[in-house]
């Protein structure tokens, strides 16, 4: 036992929690104590006994598991640990309950912990939507409903669509650009565990008095400093949430710029490697807004800062451009991997190269720089200045250019291809294409101020996100879970369970969401649990649907978790792809590649006869490079 | 290669698109009307409508001509042709986007600047909302006060100066179409010329905290002449707090000690 508590793992990480909880709780005691205050302080926003163990229990959790021995030992000028790889790589089970260093566990814990929280998202809005079903209250009172839809849409958020798709690449991105590992593996599986740890602090303010953090995911001043208790919870969170998210997106820039294979220059990059360099753009340079915001918030709520309170000189609106600077740039964050997995999986599936390659390069590129100057789209209403709406409505609608570009090239990518939609991974792609682009054509109905004037505030916005989100992101994310699962893990999945998710999936979307635009546009606010009978019809369908689309989902987790037991063996490259990571074995081994491979021509040479995009060691050393270019064949007009 | 049959792909796109538009035009998408802005709004939508089923016929019709076009056959393991894109075609596929936004952008301007016009003699009302209850004061006719009703003449326009006591909540009259935020702190208003006498439903429209649902007040648009009269009839004054700004601070200080709010006023009918 004590040697068990002296190695890193989940024994000392244990007792460091209990340690952290004890510190923190003591110092609050102790320190009031001292300064002759009441040792417990309960006001609603208050409870520093409370916070601050919330901040030092995941610190000593995480010290105790041993994120940080490396580092320590090497700051405080100890002999390092010689690297014998013993945290790398997994064998058996256990290992993917360790803190690993090897990109590849890491992915998979990544997937699996987000899908778990997805479940728990989706049982959230379930409870909503039986509360919504009908008009009247039924199930839950107004402030757990407050709540709930709360907590769903920040699980959703930061616990499943942006951390899925780091997952996603932490896999698949190394193997792509022919790297061995990510550039700071250390720090690649703190970024993970970072995770667990908000969104345990999110589910546990449930537990706090006073329920919940119930501000919306917004979390507006200053109806969220004044919020119970709750509220700090989501404060916290959000930081353990973020700086995840910043040191993946720091991880994955480097990788990229420093580890790509000889011979992979900007030009010859997967999309999907693309895809990521922009949305880590967007994370390094936003995301430190809202970490921000949620600080600003906590001090006036146990500080008594005020930075939002109107009484003292705080501006109330500057929370929300504060908010928002991070916030639509997260929508994007939340969208450009998918669109690279898009485009990996329709170049793949009908055996041609990607239309207008350099141009969805510069797409994405483009909808970064364009993202960091809409922010204000989203308080057309909220009465900031005036002359600021025009020119925030032209650059929002700008934005649908470069997104337009990308669904056009989708297409052209189809034409005069070999289409193959055996897959369920390419039967969600195109799907994607079709329900992505009614929340585009949605986003420029909100981007015009008149309309949005109306619309602001009301279930359209809600129908808005989710043909986004859940139509758009989450889309991508099952096609890309769906792609990757035979590399993962080695097996195939069942096609035929697949398409039961997938027509079910794409029914429960479409008759869930589309009748919100309709009663949004007719006047149902968003954010209430009861609303006019008129609408009584409508939401019940929209109840009937969504427990539909949930329920497919049950069909979906359970092709997952039987065929990564029992699926028969999938082979190196069941797709008969070109990038890199179907050239190794499925899974591969543990550092990748025995010898880097050379990079010798662009990522989807389909249809150009000898072409290649990469060579692997170990292949003949005379193995011939094509020296011609691939040809190009004009598409007619 | 075979060439595309681009002479039947468009007239599919005009078709599919035509259709959709006519069957979307039919409905009444943002219910009854009731001021002068909802005019050009509804028709700035139903322009966006239109044109929204045109763009969304080409995706559909050219996904579905490639997948019934270029299927492939089981078993057939080749490619597809190595084109790797047509810049003339991207550049139509870039201009085209931006000419039809930019147009867009510049008709949804105009419709602002046409629905935020104000009227010299426009009347002053203002709406001051607290958790979770509208209260309305008519400066021109001595500061008259009114709790979950506000009463406004026909035909007029009508200027909301907007308060907020504690949170942000937001003004909204669906059959206006006009919404903008009350903002503590921030001096916010909302310009509206009622053009239909009715009964309609102030909702607020931003989470404003447990009793947010049901924070909804009652709408009376009149003659010149009832108005003036109901007026007349109205007792109360607009109490001190509201009107002084120290003591409206001191007040605020003074509940923020206290807690919680007030019950929701307002019921969720229409
Ligand atoms: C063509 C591109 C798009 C445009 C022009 C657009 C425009 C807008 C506008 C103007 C709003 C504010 C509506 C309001 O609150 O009144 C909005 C809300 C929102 N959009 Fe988009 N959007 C686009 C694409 C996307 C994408 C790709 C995503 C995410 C994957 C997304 C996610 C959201 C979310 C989550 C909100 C609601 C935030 C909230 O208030 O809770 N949008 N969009
Ligand atoms: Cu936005
Ligand atoms: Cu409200």
């Amino acid at each position: 036992m004590a040697a068990a508590i002296r190695q890193p793992g989940w024994y000392r990480g244990a007792l460091g929690a209990l340690l952290g909880a004890a510190f923190g709780f003591g110092l609050v005691v102790a320190l009031r104590a001292i300064s002759g205050l009441d040792v417990f302080q309960t006001e609603q926003t208050g409870y520093p006994h409370v916070i601050v163990p919330l901040i030092t229990t995941p610190f000593g959790f995480l010290f105790g598991f041993g994120a940080f021995d490396y580092w320590f030992r090497w700051a405080a000028g100890k002999p390092t640990v010689p690297e014998d790889h013993s945290g790398h790589g997994a064998t058996k089970w256990q290992d993917y309950f360790r803190f690993n260093t090897d990109h590849k566990v890491i992915g998979t814990q990544y997937v699996v912990t987000t899908l778990f929280f997805f479940l728990i998202g989706g049982l959230l809005a379930l409870l909503m939507r039986a509360e919504l079903a009908q008009p009247g209250d039924q199930i839950v009172a107004a402030n757990t409903f407050n709540g709930l839809f709360s907590t769903h849409a920040v699980v959703m958020i930061f616990l499943f669509i942006i951390p899925v798709f780091a997952g996603l690449a932490n896999y698949v991105l190394p193997l792509m650009i022919g790297a061995p590992d990510m550039a700071f593996p250390r720090l690649n599986a703190l970024s993970f565990w970072l995770l667990p740890m908000a969104g345990i602090i999110f589910l546990a303010s449930f537990l706090a008095p006073g329920g919940s953090f119930d501000a919306g995911w917004t979390g507006y001043a200053p109806l969220s400093t004044g919020a119970p208790l709750g509220q700090s919870f989501f404060n916290i969170g959000v930081q353990f949430a973020g700086a995840s998210s910043i040191a993946t997106a720091l991880n994955f820039l480097v990788t990229i710029i420093t580890m790509r294979a000889p011979g992979m220059n900007l030009w010859r990059m997967p999309l999907l490697v693309w895809a990521n360099l922009s949305t880590s753009l967007l994370v390094v340079g936003a995301t430190p807004f809202i970490a921000g915001a949620q600080f600003m918030v906590f001090f006036d709520r146990i500080l008594g800062m005020n930075f939002f309170n109107f009484l003292q000189g705080g501006d109330v609106i500057s929370y929300q451009h504060i908010f928002w600077f991070y916030s639509h740039p997260a929508v994007y964050i939340m969208m450009l991997p998918g669109f690279g997995i898009i485009s990996e999986i329709i170049s793949t599936h009908a055996r041609k190269p990607v239309f207008g390659y350099r141009l969805m390069a510069l797409a994405l590129i483009g909808i970064v720089v364009l993202s960091y100057s809409v922010w204000a789209h989203h308080m057309f209403v909220a009465g900031m200045f005036s002359w600021l709406r025009v020119p925030i409505m032209i650059t929002t609608m700008l934005i649908a250019v470069p997104t337009g570009i990308k669904v056009f090239s989708w297409l052209g990518t189809l034409f005069y291809g070999k289409i193959h939609t055996y897959s369920t991974a390419m039967l969600f792609a195109l799907a994607f294409i079709v329900t992505f682009t009614i929340g585009g054509i949605s986003g420029v109905m909100l981007g015009m101020i008149p309309i949005d004037i109306h619309v602001s505030d009301t279930y359209f916005v809600v129908a808005h996100i989710h043909f986004v989100l859940f139509g758009g992101s989450v889309f991508t994310i099952f096609a890309g879970i769906y792609h990757w699962f035979p590399k993962m893990t080695g097996r195939m999945y069942d096609e035929r369970l697949g398409r039961v998710h997938f027509w079910g999936t794409v029914v429960g979307t479409w008759f869930t969401f589309i009748p919100m635009h309709w009663i949004g546009m007719d006047g149902m606010p968003r954010r209430v649990a009861d609303y006019a009978t008129q609408y009584g019809d409508w939401n019940l369908l929209i109840s009937v649907s969504a427990f539909v689309l949930g329920a497919v989902q049950l069909v979906f987790l359970y092709n997952m978790i039987v065929s990564w037991r029992f699926g028969p063996k999938a082979g190196d490259n069941p797709w008969r792809a070109n990038s890199i990571e179907w050239l190794v074995s499925s899974p591969p081994p543990v550092f990748n590649f025995d010898e880097i491979p050379r990079v010798v021509g662009g990522p989807y040479e389909y249809g150009t006869p000898g072409a290649r995009h990469a060579i692997m060691g170990g292949e003949d050393e005379g193995a011939e490079v094509p020296k011609t270019k691939p040809s190009t064949v004009a598409a007619p007009s | 290669m075979t060439r595309l049959p681009i002479l039947k792909m468009v007239l599919a796109v005009i078709v599919l698109g035509a259709i959709q538009s006519v069957v979307l035009l039919q409905f009444d998408w943002f219910g009854d009307a009731a001021s002068t802005a909802a005019g050009p709004i509804d028709t700035l939508m139903d322009v966006t409508i239109v044109l929204s089923s045109f763009i969304f016929a080409i995706v559909c019709v050219a996904l579905g001509y490639a997948l019934i076009k270029w299927r492939a056959k089981p078993g057939d393991e080749g490619d597809g042709l190595p084109i790797h894109g047509n810049t003339r075609l991207e550049i139509v596929w870039t201009i085209i986007p931006v000419i039809i936004v930019l147009a867009l952008a510049g008709y949804s301007w105009a419709v602002l600047d046409d629905i935020e016009k104000t009227d010299s003699n426009a009347l002053h009302v203002n709406a001051y909302a607290q958790q979770f209850a509208w209260t309305f004061g008519y400066p021109e006719d001595g500061n008259k006060w009114s709790e979950g009703e506000l009463h406004v003449p026909v035909d007029r326009q009508v200027i909301f100066d907007l308060q907020a006591q504690d949170v942000i909540h937001s003004f909204w009259v669906p059959e206006w179409r006009i919404k903008k935020d009350a903002v503590p702190g921030l001096k916010t208003d909302v310009v509206v010329t009622p053009d239909k006498v009715g009964t309609y439903q102030l909702i607020c429209a931003e989470l404003c905290g447990i009793g947010h649902t049901t924070m909804r007040a009652k709408v009376v648009v009149e003659s010149q002449a009832d108005y003036d009269a109901w007026v007349k009839k109205q007792t109360t004054k607009v109490p001190e707090l509201l009107l002084t700004t120290d003591q409206f601070k001191q007040e605020q200080l003074k509940k923020e000690e206290q807690s919680g709010g007030i019950e929701g006023s307002g019921v969720v009918e229409q």
